[in-house]
Order: C-alpha cells, then structure tokens, then sequence
C-alpha cells in the first residue's frame, strides 16, 4: 500500500479539487514506487468515472461507493476483494476536500453528490430544528449516559487523550494540550456535546494505492496487509436506528477480526473515527476492546492517549488533526504509517496490527478494515 | 406559530404522495400512523410497503399519540438562525410501538427526562398543515438522567 495525506495548523490548504486530488494521487503511487500508468483501477465518493477522466486512464475496475465518512474504508475492502479476484492489479483511492478556504476565499466548492432519491430526513427530523450532524450524535450520547451511566467527564477525557497524540504531529491543527475542565467548559452545542467534544472543520485531502501482496513485496516501502474487512449499517436517519448505543461496528468489527484472525487485544493501533467523543467511544465497545456500556470507564484513565495500552487516533484524529467531512481517508493513512515505523515522536513502537474503523452518515454505516504487517502473515 | 406574511420560523417538511394523509389529517390536529394490515405492524415513516413484511395493505388509522422520552438533546447553537435556543429535539416512542422525532416543548429544556411521559400537542405550519410536537403528561415512572455540565 502507498499512501498520503496532507492537512496544515491553519487549518486550509493551497491546492484544491482534482488539482488537490491529482497531488495527493502522485504522492500515493510515489510513495508505493508506482506511476498512474499501472493504475488499473479507481475508487473515489462521488464520481470514479469523473476522476478518471481527468487523470486520463481507462481503468477496468471502478468504484463510487459513498457512505460518506466511511467511504474510504469501504473502498478498501472492495480494492482487495477486486484485486484477489483477478479483476485489476493497481487500486487508487482519493479524497479531498476544503471546507475551511472554500469559505475564506469564497470558492465554489467541488459538486458532491445530489442526493440520490427521496431523503425522508427533509420530511420526519429537520423540521424540528435538528442540528447537522452534531444532533443525533448528541442523542445516541444522552442515550447511552442514561443506559450506562457514562459522564460528561468521561467523554472529555477521550478529547484530552487524542489532543495528546496531536502535539506530536506538526500537521494537526491543534496541538495545545487540554484538559477535561476545558473541554466541559466549551459552549455546549447540542447537549451533552460541547464543543471539544467535537470534531473540526479543516481542509484535508489523502489517497492509498493498493496492489496485490505479491506485487507489493518488490515495491518501495515494506508492504502492509489488509488482513480483514467488514462493513455494515442499519440506518440513514437517527430515528430509525434500532439501539443508539449499538452501532453496526459490533456487526462489522466481528467479521473483520474473524476474517484476520485477530482478536482486539492483539491490537497496536486503533484508528477510531472520532467525529465526536461519543463516537469513539462507541467504536470501543462496539469492537470488543471493552464490554457494552463500560466505554466510559474504559477510557478514564486515558488509555487510548500516548503510553496507555491502547494508541487510538495517533494523528490526533478527527478531533484534533484534520477534518473534512469525510475523515475515513486519513485512519487507513495513519494506520499504514504506524505498521511502517515512519510516524516519528508519535510512533508506537513495535506496532504489528492496525484497525481502522470509519463510520459514515449518522453511526449509520461501518466499516473495519485490519491491517498488518509481514510479520503478521 | 407564524402569523400571516411572517418568515416561516421552521424549515416546513415537504409533502409527498405516500404521507399525504399523515398532513391532511393534522390540518383537524389529528396524529395518524400506518399499519400493515398483513403482519399487524406499526409504522413510520409512512411509506409504501411494511418494511417487515413488504406488504402493500397499509392502514391509516389514528395514532394514542402518547408516548415517552427515549432520547434527547438540548440545541444551543442551531443551524437555522430562524430558531430560538435553546430548544429541546428528541426520539418519542410512541405508545404505538414507532418511534419519531419531535420538539418538546411545554417544559423548559433542563427538566426534559428520558422515560419522561409526553402526549401530542400541536404548532400550526405556514399553509394550515400542523407539525406534531409533544408536551409532558403525566408523572413520569421513576425515570432518571444524567444531569450535563
């Protein structure tokens, strides 16, 4: 796998669009020892075809899935089962995009895509003053305290943890460490998330070039392994989710553990999609690193930041790093980096398994993707 | 409520050819919800086949429209500037056996509970129409929540 990723501390990046994209795509195949002549296949959010077009390949496997921020985890498991399957030899999967200039400089921003079909949401939650995506977060939040008993506290701590793993990347957009009085002393936006509690709005733009193990053992950097995949969902609306504190991670965390033959404490790194605390959290339990309702605990002793057993989101993550809307991307990044040894002060040492884990929509669609390295074959 | 030629408040929910009956009725501050006549089922959104059993046979037939808190959040910083924070949303069960979302209202947000027992009250829309919100009703069992910094 070749990979990149680019963020910055101001938050905004000079390239954006295709131009972005193409960049972030040439580092990728440099970064693997690969040239867009080899590529063979794309995988792109809203339009592979388009994307093609302007690279001017003609590849023989494409995919558009969009799932919004677990995307990228998707297409991933896709690539491998395409490339295992004979269909094409070199995947490239891309993303960027540029909420923060798009606004500061008044851009128009690159079409996504029109929404496909009716979206019931307009009808049966918006009306009633349901706030984007922070709301049904809020709710699965609020849910999951009055189940379980998880605190306020709790939830700021895994914030404080992650803003620890961002002081060591010179990319994230924050890097000052915080505390958990901070983070409950932040305007509260939809209760009981404050504003800490929430993710960023940055630009950031990623890509990952795939090939078959074989072929990636005579390229430049160590090769890393998709050792499994798993993806489900179960909702598009936060009202039509079956139990707010169970997300179709339980269901897709299984089967990518059973198909890697791992287990979750044979995990190093665990990159988390953390668009809120509270999604985090839930990822916790959901792929068994702790029991169902024990996140809250689990996380109290800052654990998941640098030196606890359990490195989650060593970019410093969504919360922290960068966040374009679709964060999916920069967890496969991060995760190649850590099983290669090059994440510098960051680095967990020795790191052997990496799981990214991303989540799209409203905890409505994920998807697991385990990684190893050679040793791990 | 929006007086005549007042900027509607809220963002007004679209009528489509399935729920039209669900907005008629709540021209007569009626809550109606459809029920599959096949597998017995409750359902909402309204659509056009049982999402259990794929039957055709829906039923619109007038909702208890009581129900109970299952989850909440307090908005304080709302996407619609039209809007006053802060303002209670939240996912009602409805005695039914569905679940929707709704404003309460009736109460301020601080003593919103989950578990606590609501019963539907009514905001009338732009074009007559009325949107179904709800108000507490009743004691509520022994229902506790976290309390939020």
């Amino acid at each position: 796998m070749g990979v990149a990723d680019d963020a910055s501390p101001t938050g905004e990046l000079e390239l954006s669009g295709r131009a972005l994209e193409a960049a972030m795509i040439g580092e990728a195949l440099g970064d693997a020892g690969l040239s867009l002549s080899d590529v063979d296949g794309v995988a792109h959010a809203n339009s592979s075809v388009a994307l093609a077009e302007y690279l001017g390949i003609h590849p023989r496997y494409t995919d558009s899935t969009h799932t919004g921020g677990s995307s990228y985890e998707i297409h991933v498991e896709h690539a491998a089962a395409a490339i295992n399957a004979g269909l094409c030899d070199v995947v490239v999967g891309v993303y960027a995009s540029t909420p923060r200039s798009d606004r500061t400089r008044r851009r128009v921003p690159m079409g996504g895509r029109p929404m496909m079909g009716p979206n019931p949401a307009v009808e049966w939650e918006l009306p009633f003053g349901l706030r984007m995506p922070m709301g049904p977060y809020a709710m699965a939040a609020t849910r999951h305290m009055y189940q379980y008993g998880t605190t306020s506290e709790q939830l700021a701590q895994i914030a404080v943890s992650t803003r620890q793993w961002a002081a060591m990347n010179p990319k994230a957009r924050y890097r000052d460490p915080i505390t958990v009085e901070d983070v409950l002393a932040s305007p509260l936006q939809s209760t009981p998330l404050h504003l800490l509690d929430c993710c960023l709005v940055t630009d950031g733009a990623g890509a990952f070039v795939m090939t078959s193990a074989e072929r990636a053992r005579d390229l430049a950097k160590p090769p890393v392994f998709v050792l499994g995949a798993g993806t489900c969902h179960d909702h598009a609306m936060i009202s039509e989710m079956p139990d707010l504190t169970v997300t179709p991670g339980a269901v897709s965390g299984a089967n990518a553990f059973a198909m890697a033959g791992v287990k979750p404490q044979d995990v190093d790194v665990l990159m988390g999609y953390d668009s809120f605390t509270i999604t985090a959290l839930l990822h916790l339990e959901d792929l068994g690193f702790c029991a169902k309702g024990e996140g809250g605990p689990f996380v109290e002793d800052g654990k998941t930041g640098p030196g606890g057993s359990l490195p989650m989101n060593t970019n410093g993550g969504g919360l922290s790093y960068t966040h374009p809307g679709m964060y999916g991307m920069f967890l496969l990044v991060e995760a190649v980096r850590q099983l290669r040894g090059e994440c510098g002060a960051r680095q967990v040492d020795g790191a052997e398994v990496a799981v990214a884990h991303g989540s799209g929509m409203v905890l409505s669609c994920m998807s697991t993707i385990v990684l190893g390295t050679e040793a791990t074959l | 409520m929006s007086e005549a030629g007042e900027r509607p408040r809220r963002l007004e929910p679209p009528v489509t050819d399935t729920s039209e009956p669900f907005w008629e009725a709540t021209r007569r501050r009626r809550l109606l919800m459809q029920w599959c006549v096949d597998c017995g089922h409750a359902v909402f959104f309204p659509r056009d086949v049982c999402p259990r059993c794929l039957g055709s046979r829906l039923e619109w037939r007038p909702s208890a429209g009581t129900g109970s808190v299952h989850t909440y959040t307090v908005e304080h910083n709302p996407q619609n500037p039209n809007l006053t924070a802060p303002y209670t949303i939240a996912l009602i069960d409805l005695d039914d056996g569905v679940r929707m979302m709704s404003n309460v209202v009736g109460c301020p947000p601080d003593e919103v509970r989950v578990g606590m027992r609501v019963a539907v009250t009514w905001e009338e829309l732009s074009d007559g129409r009325n949107l179904p919100l709800f108000e507490p009703a009743g004691p509520t069992p022994g229902a506790s929540s976290p309390s939020v910094v």
